[in-house]
C-alpha cells in the first residue's frame, strides 16, 4: 500500500488546474490577517511566496541567510526563462511545451504538475513585465526570444545573461513593497535548522541568526520551504557557496519524504576546473550554445592551439551525432556526449578535460546581417568580423567579460573551453499537486521540491518554475490546507513542541564545537564531494555506488569525531555555520547513492553505464521504473522505498530522441 | 606567489578593530582573490586560529555579497569587477596588500571585513518597485518599449547592490545605488505612474540612513562592477527636481 497520495485532480489534462482553481476552497480577508506563514529562502520561489501571500492579506515571515534577500542564488541564473506565448508564431503552444518538459525530463514527471507549469508561464513573463523587469526587446518595441536545448521554438525570454538577476530582483521588489508595509517581517542572516512539528503538523521553525548565533522560536501556521537545491554536495558545483540542504534535510527527518535524490544536473558548458584550490565552478550559460559550436580535434592526444585547426580536422561532434538538435540538445546528452569525448583523448586545454565552444560562425553570420542591415554590403571581412563581435557582444556580452576574468583568456579571440559541472537537482522533497510535502502544512517550492522536471531539466524552466511555484500556485493552493485552520489560534513558542527541537539543535551544535578535531569542515567537504562526483555524478555503476556507500559511512563518522571548528558559538562564526550543513550532506550523499544503486535503469541525468544502448544512450526500462521514488527517514543511514506510479494518460513514453 | 597581507581584524561591532599582518606563500596566479583567503582561513584553522570573516556567496560577480577594499580601492585593481571575479594575475609576487571593508556610516561593520547593507533594503522597501499585485497584469506585449529605453533601463537594473559605490564615494553618498533603480523605472511606461512618489521617498530615507549627497566626482562609476553610469545620478536629479517642483 503506498502511502502517497498526489492529489492531482480528475478530468482531461487541459483542465485540471482552470477545475482546481474555481473550486478550491477559500479563506476570507479577515481569517488572513490572523494566518501566519513561514517562507524559507528568499529566491525566486520564495520571495515570489512571500509577496504575493502577503499581497493576498496573510502575515508572511520571510527567512534568509544572506544579508539581503536580493542575494539568493537564483540571482546568478543566466540564459532566460521560458514561456508559451508564441510570440515568435513558431509554433509554440502550451500543450508544446508541456510536451518538451515531459520529454525532456526522459518521461519521469507527473503529467498534471507540468502541465499546469505550461499553462502559468505566459501569466509570468506579464507579471515580470509589469514589474518593471527589463527584457530584452527587438527594434520595435516588443519582446524577443531565444532558442534553448531540448526545444525547437523560440520561447526563452532574456535579459542579457542576466536573466536570473532581472527576475529575482523583480520578485525582491515585490517582497520590498510588502516588507516598507509591514505585511511582511523579514529576517535576514537567519539560517533555519529545523521544523516544529505539533499534532502532526509543521507549526513553525527553529532559526539561527547568524551574527549573534542565538537560536530563535518562530511560529506559523504552515511553513514553506523555498531553499533551492543541493548540487553543493558534490563540493564543486555552480552553486553559490551558501547553497545547502539542510532546510529540507531536517524536513526530510522530521517526516517529509524525499523525492528521486539521485536526479542531478550536470551541465555541460562550465569553466573547467584549473587546480586543487577550486573552490567553485563557473556557468557559462546555456544561451551559448544558440550561437557557439561545440567541437573537439579528430586527432587523439592533438597538440596545436585551437585557431591553428583546420575546419576539415575538427569533430562538431553534438552536429554529428545529433543532427537534429544539433548544439541544442538537452543538457544531460551533451554532458555526456563532451565526457564520452574526453575520456576517448579527444580533449582539449591542460587538463585535456574541456571541449571547445566556438563562436567564429556566430561573428560572420551576425556581422553579414548587421552589414546588410547599415546598407555596408561591400564590407571586407575584417569588418565584418568587427561588426559580428559587438552582436555578440550585445547578447552575450557580461558572460564573455566573465570567462576573461577567470581563465585570462580573451573568447573574442580564442573558443572558450568548457566542461560539464554539477548544477541543479530536479530531486528534492517529495510533494503533491497542492506542493505539500508528506508533513501537513509544510511546502516545498522551486527547486527545492522534486516535482516536475522528472530526470532531467530543461534550459530556463528552473526561473520558470520558481516563479509559477510562488506567484501562481501556491496563493491557491495553500487555500485547501488553510481553509480547515482558520480555527488555530497563533500557537505560542513556549510550547514544548518549540522547546524540546530547539534543545535538540543545541545538542547538535553543542556537540560539534566540542568534537575539537584536527580537520577543517572543508576537508570533509571536499572528500565528499570527491566521493560523489566519482561515483554518482555523470556516470554511475553498482560497484561505484556501493563503495561510495560505505565511503561516505566512514566519513561521516570520521567527520564527527575529528572535525575542528574554531571560535565560539554565540558569535558570527561560518566554520560552524559551514559544519552544520556538511554535516547534512553527509547524511544526504549516502541517500543519493542508495538511489541511484536501487533505479536500475537510465534515464535523464542518472546515467547506469550497465543500461544503455548500442548508441550510448540513456536506455529507460519503463516496465520498471515508471515511479517517483519516495524515501521515508528511519533513522541515519536507513530509509524505506515508496513509490507514486506515473501514469501517462496523454504522452506515451518512448525512446527519448534528439536524433 | 609569496604575498603579506594587512587584513583588518575586528571582533564585532562594539570592539575596536586593527590591521593585522599575515604571511601567504604558495598561492598560485589561477586562484581569484577569495581563493587565497579560503588558503589562508584554511591555515589559520589548522594553527587552531580563528578565520577571517568575510561576506561571499555566488562567487560569480552577480549576488553583490563580497566587499574589501583592496589596497584603497572597492573591488581591487580591476575595472568592472567584483572581489570574487579577481584572480591573483592581478598582483606580483612579494607584494603587500591591504584589506578594509566598506567604510561609511550607512554600513556599520558585523565582524573583520563584514558590513551591514541592510540600510539599502531599507531604501528599497521605501520605493523601489512598481505598486503591482500577482495576477494583475496585462500581456507583456500590449505596451511596446523603446529598445534604446529598455536597454537604458537594463544598464541600470544591473546593478548588484554591493554598495562599492558608497565605499568609494568621499561623502559615503548612495545616490548610485538609488539612482540606479529610480532610472531603471522612470525609464520604463509600467514605472512611469509612481515615478515622483518613488524618487521622494527613496531619498528621503537614503539620507535617514546617513548618506551623504553627491558632488559629482565619479569615483562611484569607476569602481562599480556593473559600470553603472553616473548618467542615472543626473536622471534622478530631473526625477526629484520634478516631483518637487510639481508637487
Amino acid at each position: 500500500m503506498t502511502k502517497l497520495n498526489s492529489k492531482i485532480p480528475d478530468g482531461p489534462l487541459e483542465t485540471k488546474w482552470t477545475k482546481y482553481k474555481s473550486t478550491v476552497p477559500l479563506v476570507n480577508p479577515s481569517n488572513k490577517r490572523n494566518i501566519e506563514i513561514i517562507v524559507v529562502g528568499s529566491g525566486l520561489a520564495g520571495a515570489s511566496a512571500a509577496a504575493s501571500l502577503a499581497e493576498l492579506g496573510y502575515k508572511v515571515k520571510c527567512f534568509c541567510f544572506q544579508d539581503s534577500p536580493r542575494r539568493a542564488h537564483s540571482i546568478a541564473a543566466q540564459g532566460g526563462i521560458n514561456a508559451a506565448k508564441n510570440y515568435q508564431n513558431d509554433g509554440d503552444s502550451v500543450y508544446r511545451l508541456f510536451y518538451d518538459t515531459i520529454k525532456g525530463g526522459d518521461y519521469r514527471a507527473r503529467e498534471g504538475n507540468v502541465h499546469r507549469l505550461a499553462e502559468v508561464s505566459s501569466a509570468i513573463i506579464d507579471q515580470c513585465v509589469a514589474q518593471g523587469v527589463p527584457f530584452a526587446r527587438e527594434y520595435g518595441g516588443y519582446l524577443d526570444n531565444r532558442s534553448f536545448g531540448g526545444t525547437q521554438v523560440q520561447r526563452t525570454f532574456y535579459a542579457a545573461g542576466q536573466t536570473g538577476q532581472q527576475l529575482l530582483l523583480g520578485a525582491y521588489s515585490a517582497l520590498s513593497r510588502q516588507i516598507g508595509k509591514g505585511s511582511v517581517e523579514m529576517h535576514t542572516r537567519h539560517e533555519m535548522l529545523d521544523v516544529v512539528i505539533i499534532d502532526g503538523k509543521a507549526r513553525g521553525i527553529i532559526a539561527r541568526d547568524l551574527i549573534s548565533g542565538k537560536l530563535e522560536r518562530h511560529f506559523g501556521h504552515a511553513v514553506l520551504l523555498c531553499t533551492g537545491g543541493y548540487g553543493n554536495v558534490f563540493y564543486l558545483s555552480t552553486n553559490a557557496m551558501g547553497c545547502n540542504a539542510t532546510a529540507i534535510w531536517k524536513a526530510h527527518k522530521k517526516g517529509a519524504f524525499f523525492g528521486n535524490p539521485c536526479y542531478t544536473q550536470i551541465h555541460p558548458t562550465c569553466i573547467p576546473v584549473a587546480g586543487d584550490h577550486q573552490s567553485k565552478l563557473t556557468l557559462m550559460s546555456e544561451s551559448l550554445r544558440n550561437d557557439g559550436r561545440i567541437w573537439v580535434p579528430k586527432k587523439q592526444g592533438e597538440a596545436r592551439k585551437a585557431n591553428e585547426i583546420p575546419e576539415d580536422e575538427r569533430d562538431y561532434y553534438l552536429e554529428r551525432r545529433y543532427p537534429a538538435f544539433g548544439n541544442l540538445v538537452p543538457r544531460d546528452v551533451a554532458s555526456r556526449a563532451a565526457k564520452e569525448r574526453c575520456d576517448a583523448g579527444y580533449g582539449v586545454g591542460v587538463s585535456k578535460m574541456a571541449v571547445y565552444l566556438d563562436f567564429a560562425f556566430a561573428y560572420e553570420r551576425y556581422g553579414k546581417t548587421k552589414a546588410n542591415q547599415l546598407g555596408l554590403h561591400t564590407a571586407s571581412g575584417a569588418e565584418i568580423l568587427k561588426l559580428g563581435k559587438a552582436e555578440v557582444a550585445e547578447k552575450y556580452g557580461n558572460l564573455f567579460e566573465m570567462y576573461e576574468k577567470i581563465t585570462g583568456e580573451n573568447p573574442y579571440e580564442v573558443p572558450m573551453r568548457i566542461y560539464p559541472a554539477a548544477h541543479y537537482v530536479m530531486g528534492g522533497l517529495w510533494v503533491d499537486y497542492d506542493l505539500m510535502t508528506t508533513v501537513p502544512g509544510m511546502y516545498a517550492l522551486g527547486e527545492a521540491n522534486f516535482s516536475d522536471h522528472g530526470a532531467n531539466r530543461l534550459g530556463a524552466s528552473a526561473l520558470m518554475q520558481g516563479l509559477a511555484d510562488g506567484y501562481f500556485v501556491i496563493p491557491y493552493t495553500i487555500g485547501t490546507y488553510l481553509s480547515q485552520d482558520i480555527r488555530t489560534k497563533a500557537i505560542s513558542t513556549d510550547h514544548e513542541a518549540f522547546a524540546e527541537t530547539e534543545k535538540k539543535i543545541q545538542e547538535q551544535i553543542d556537540r560539534l564545537m566540542n568534537i575539537k578535531g584536527a580537520r577543517s569542515v572543508d576537508h570533509f567537504h571536499k572528500r565528499l564531494g570527491k566521493i560523489m562526483w566519482d561515483k554518482c555524478g555523470m556516470a554511475r555503476n553498482e560497484k561505484g555506488l556501493a563503495e561510495a556507500i560505505g565511503e561516505i559511512k566512514a566519513l561521516r563518522e570520521e567527520f564527527w569525531k575529528d572535525v575542528r571548528i574554531p571560535g565560539g558559538q554565540n558569535e558570527l562564526n561560518a566554520e560552524l555555520e559551514k559544519a552544520i550543513r556538511v554535516a547534512d550532506f553527509l547524511e544526504l550523499g549516502e541517500l543519493m547513492c542508495k538511489d541511484a544503486l536501487h533505479r536500475k535503469e537510465s534515464c535523464g541525468g542518472h546515467f547506469r553505464e550497465e543500461y544503455q544502448t548500442e548508441e550510448g544512450e540513456a536506455k529507460r526500462d519503463d516496465d520498471n521504473f515508471t515511479y517517483a521514488a519516495a524515501w521515508e527517514f528511519k533513522n541515519v543511514g536507513e530509509w524505506e522505498l515508496n513509490k507514486e506510479d506515473l501514469n501517462y494518460q496523454v504522452v506515451h513514453p518512448s525512446q527519448r530522441s534528439y536524433k | 606567489m609569496n604575498l603579506t597581507l594587512k587584513i583588518w581584524r575586528q571582533k564585532n561591532s562594539k570592539e575596536e578593530g586593527k590591521l593585522v599582518t599575515y604571511q601567504v606563500d604558495g598561492i598560485s596566479k589561477e586562484m581569484s582573490f577569495l581563493e587565497m583567503f579560503d588558503v589562508l582561513n584554511e591555515r589559520l584553522v589548522a594553527k587552531n586560529e580563528e578565520p577571517i570573516a568575510f561576506d561571499h556567496d555566488c562567487r560569480e560577480g552577480i549576488c553583490g555579497m563580497c566587499s574589501m577594499h583592496i589596497n584603497g580601492r572597492p573591488h581591487g585593481p580591476w575595472t568592472r569587477t567584483t572581489v570574487c571575479q579577481l584572480h591573483m594575475r592581478a598582483f606580483e609576487d612579494g607584494e603587500t596588500i591591504v584589506i578594509e571593508p566598506w567604510r561609511a556610516k550607512g554600513f556599520p561593520v558585523i565582524k573583520d571585513l563584514m558590513v551591514d547593507r541592510s540600510a539599502f533594503d531599507r531604501i528599497m522597501a521605501a520605493g523601489g518597485f512598481v505598486s503591482v499585485n500577482t495576477g494583475n497584469a496585462q500581456d507583456a506585449n500590449c505596451l511596446p518599449v523603446p529598445k534604446a529605453d529598455a536597454d537604458e533601463s537594463f544598464s541600470a537594473a544591473a546593478c548588484i547592490g554591493c554598495g562599492a559605490c558608497v565605499a568609494s564615494c568621499k561623502n559615503s553618498s548612495a545616490m548610485l545605488f538609488v539612482s540606479a533603480k529610480v532610472s531603471q523605472m522612470a525609464l520604463l511606461p509600467q514605472g512611469k505612474v509612481e515615478r515622483k512618489d518613488r524618487v521622494m521617498n527613496m531619498v528621503k530615507q537614503m539620507d535617514v540612513e546617513g548618506f551623504g549627497n553627491c558632488t559629482n566626482t565619479g569615483s562611484c562609476e569607476s569602481v562599480c562592477p556593473k559600470g553603472i553610469s553616473l548618467h542615472h545620478i543626473a536622471r534622478m536629479n530631473r526625477e526629484y527636481l520634478l516631483a518637487n517642483i510639481t508637487e
